[in-house]
C-alpha cells in the first residue's frame, strides 16, 4: 500500500512570532523554520506503517517555497522513501493547497493520505478535509489511532467530550492529533541517506491547477494585551477579592 | 441576504455554541436559518425554532446524518447552501470536520474560526495560536465560516417562533461509517459551557493529586480543565485540555493551578473575565495575564480555598 504524506513549513513552536510594524502580516525574516509538529505526526505515523509492512512505499510532498526541501529531507530521514515538492513562493489557502495535493494524489495514486489537523502559522484546520471533499475520499480527522485491515481503515477520533471511531474506505484521507504518537528525531546515518533520496519538484502550472483565491488578508494585528492584575498574599485576600471585588464567586 | 446556521446537536439535545453562531449570523445581518441534521432530531429542530432571530429551520432527517458523519453531511449542506450568502458553523469538532468539506464542494475558501464581525464580508480571527489577529475579507459568493463560540455573547434561546420545514434528500457517500464513540461521563459542567473553570498544569504532579481540583470545582459548580502539559504527562486525558490546540475557554472565572502559561495555554482561555493564578513559581508567565495571583504551594492553597468559598 501507498501511503502520500503532507507537510508543511512553518515558524517553529518555540518561536514567539512578531507582527509586523506595517500591520501586513507576521515577520518571518531570520525566524527559525521546521515542519509543522501535526505533520511530524503524520510523518512517524506513516513510518510505522511501513515498519508494520502494511505501507510499502512513502511518498512524502510539501507545497511551499524552495527552501520547503528541508522539511522533505527530513520527512526522508524519518523513514519517507521519496519526497514531491510543489514549488509556490506564494502564500497560498487552504482549498489552493487542497487542489494541489489532489492534482497529486491523481498522479500517485495512494490508498491512504495522512495529514496534519492543522499548520501552526494560519491555524485553518480545513487541508486535510477539503483533499477528501475534491477526491470524493472519507476522512478521519484528528486522529488518536489508525487501524488499516483489508480494505477499510479505522480512525479514532478526538471529539468534543471523547473519542468517536469510524470505518473509511480505502483509499481515505487521515489528519492527525497529538495523541496520534510520539515522532521519532532521525538518526545521523538516516539523516546522510536521506540526501540521496529523490526529490521531484513540480510547479502549480506543471499540475493545471488555479491557486486564485477568494479570500484576502487585509491587516495582520498583535492581540489585545492582558495587563497583569495584582498579586495577593493568602488564600483568604484571594477569596474576599473574588466575592467583593471581582464578584466572580 | 439569507444566512444558514448549522445547528450542533446529538439528535436530542440543541448544544449551546448553536446559540453564539446565531449571535455572529445576527451580526453580519439578514435573515438567518438554522439547519437541523440528523436521524429523529425533532426535539432539536423545535429547540431551535424557538432561537430568538432565527426565522426558519431546515430538518433534513435521515439516518445517513445520525452521526454527522461529514462524508454525507457536507453534500446535503453544499446542496441547501448554494441558496444563501454566508453558512456558518461553531467552530467545534463536528463543525471543523464538515465545513472544510463544504467549502471544497462549493468551491470556496473557508475562513475558520471568527472571533468578530467586522462587516458581512470581513472578519477577524486568531492566527499562530493567538499570536496575531488577522483581518480577513471574502469575495466568495457564498461565505463559508466557522465560529469561534468565545467570541460571541449567546443569543437568547428562546423568543423565536420559526417554522420548521422538513428539507433534503438522502446523502450517503457510502465510504465511511459510524463505528462507536467513547463519551467522558461526568457531572461537572462542559469545559467550553462553564461559567467557572479550574485548570492543573504540570505542577499537579501526577494524575491523581487532580482530586484536589475536582474537589474545588465541585465546590464551586466549575469544570476542570489542564494545560498541555499535563496532557502530554499523562495526568489527564486530552479532552480537558484548554490551549490553542484544545477547548477555547472564556468563562466569569478561571483558576490556573500551577500552570506556567505557556502561549499555547494563555492562547486558550486569556479571554476569560477574570484570571487567578496559582504557582510557587512567582515568575511564571502566568502571573503577567491573571487578574489576581498567588505565589504559594497548591497543595496548601488548593485545599484552603475549597474550604474558604
Amino acid at each position: 500500500m501507498k501511503v502520500l504524506v503532507a507537510v508543511k513549513r512553518v515558524v517553529d513552536y518555540n518561536v514567539k512570532v512578531r507582527v509586523k510594524a506595517d500591520n501586513s502580516g507576521v515577520d518571518l525574516a531570520n525566524v527559525k523554520m521546521s515542519m509543522n509538529p501535526f505533520c511530524e505526526i503524520a510523518v512517524e505515523e506513516a513510518v510505522r506503517l511501513k515498519e508494520k509492512g502494511v505501507a510499502t512505499e512513502i511518498v512524502v510532498v510539501s507545497i511551499g517555497p524552495t527552501t520547503a526541501q528541508e522539511q522533505l529531507r527530513t520527512a526522508l530521514a524519518l523513514g519517507a522513501d521519496r519526497a514531491i515538492l510543489v514549488e509556490s513562493a506564494e502564500d497560498l489557502t487552504s482549498l489552493a493547497v487542497a487542489k494541489l495535493l489532489k492534482a497529486v494524489v491523481d498522479k500517485e495514486q495512494p490508498q491512504l493520505v495522512i495529514l496534519g489537523k492543522q499548520a501552526i502559522d494560519s491555524d485553518n484546520n480545513q487541508t486535510g478535509q477539503m483533499l477528501a471533499a475534491l477526491s470524493g475520499y472519507g476522512q478521519g480527522t484528528f486522529a488518536s489511532k489508525v487501524e488499516v485491515s483489508g480494505d477499510t481503515v479505522a480512525v479514532t477520533r478526538e471529539i468534543d467530550g471523547g473519542a468517536q471511531t469510524v470505518s473509511l474506505k480505502l483509499p481515505a484521507i487521515v489528519t492527525t492529533d497529538l495523541r496520534l504518537n510520539e515522532p521519532r528525531y532521525a538518526s545521523l546515518p538516516n539523516i546522510m541517506k536521506a540526501k540521496k533520496k529523490p526529490l521531484e519538484t513540480l510547479t502549480p502550472d506543471a499540475l493545471g491547477v488555479s491557486t486564485a483565491s477568494t479570500n484576502k488578508t487585509l491587516k495582520v494585528e498583535a492581540p489585545a494585551a492582558r495587563s497583569a492584575g495584582i498579586k495577593v498574599k493568602s488564600v483568604a485576600e484571594l477569596v474576599e477579592k473574588l466575592k467583593n471585588e471581582a464578584k466572580v464567586i | 441576504m439569507t444566512i444558514l446556521v448549522i445547528a450542533e446537536h446529538d439528535n436530542k439535545v440543541l448544544a449551546p455554541a448553536t446559540l453564539n453562531t446565531v449571535a455572529a449570523a445576527v451580526k453580519i445581518g439578514g435573515d438567518i436559518h438554522v439547519l437541523v441534521a440528523g436521524q429523529g432530531a425533532g426535539p432539536v429542530a423545535e429547540a431551535a425554532a424557538k432561537i430568538a432571530g432565527v426565522s426558519k429551520v431546515l430538518n433534513a432527517d435521515n439516518a445517513a446524518y445520525a452521526h454527522q458523519l461529514p462524508e454525507n453531511v457536507a453534500p446535503l449542506v453544499a446542496e441547501l447552501g448554494a441558496g444563501y450568502s454566508h453558512i456558518l458553523a461553531a467552530a467545534t469538532s463536528n463543525g471543523k470536520n464538515i465545513l472544510p468539506r463544504v467549502a471544497a464542494q462549493l468551491d470556496v475558501d473557508q475562513i475558520s474560526e471568527i472571533i468578530s464581525v467586522e462587516s458581512a464580508d470581513t472578519f477577524k480571527r486568531p492566527i499562530y495560536a493567538g499570536n496575531a489577529i488577522a483581518t480577513v475579507q471574502s469575495t466568495a459568493a457564498i461565505k463559508v465560516i466557522t465560529v469561534r463560540a468565545t467570541g460571541f455573547d449567546p443569543v437568547a434561546a428562546e423568543g423565536g417562533s420559526a417554522a420548521v420545514e422538513a428539507v433534503g434528500a438522502a446523502h450517503d457517500a457510502g465510504t465511511s461509517s459510524f463505528v462507536g464513540e467513547e463519551l467522558a461521563k461526568s457531572d461537572r459542567p462542559e469545559l467550553t459551557a462553564a461559567k467557572i473553570v479550574v485548570s492543573g498544569g504540570r505542577g499537579m504532579q501526577n494524575g491523581d493529586n487532580f482530586k484536589h481540583l475536582y474537589a474545588l470545582a465541585d465546590k464551586l459548580g466549575a469544570a476542570v480543565g489542564a494545560s498541555r502539559a499535563a496532557v502530554d504527562a499523562g495526568f489527564v486525558p486530552n479532552d480537558m485540555q484548554v490551549g490553542q490546540t484544545g477547548k477555547i475557554v472564556a468563562p466569569q472565572l478561571y483558576i490556573a493551578v500551577g500552570i506556567s502559561g505557556a502561549i499555547q495555554h494563555l492562547a486558550g482561555m486569556k479571554d476569560s473575565k477574570v484570571i487567578v493564578a496559582i504557582n510557587k513559581d512567582e515568575e511564571a508567565p502566568i502571573f503577567q495575564v491573571a487578574d489576581y495571583g498567588l505565589v504559594a504551594d497548591l497543595f496548601e492553597a488548593v485545599p484552603e480555598l475549597e474550604k474558604l468559598v
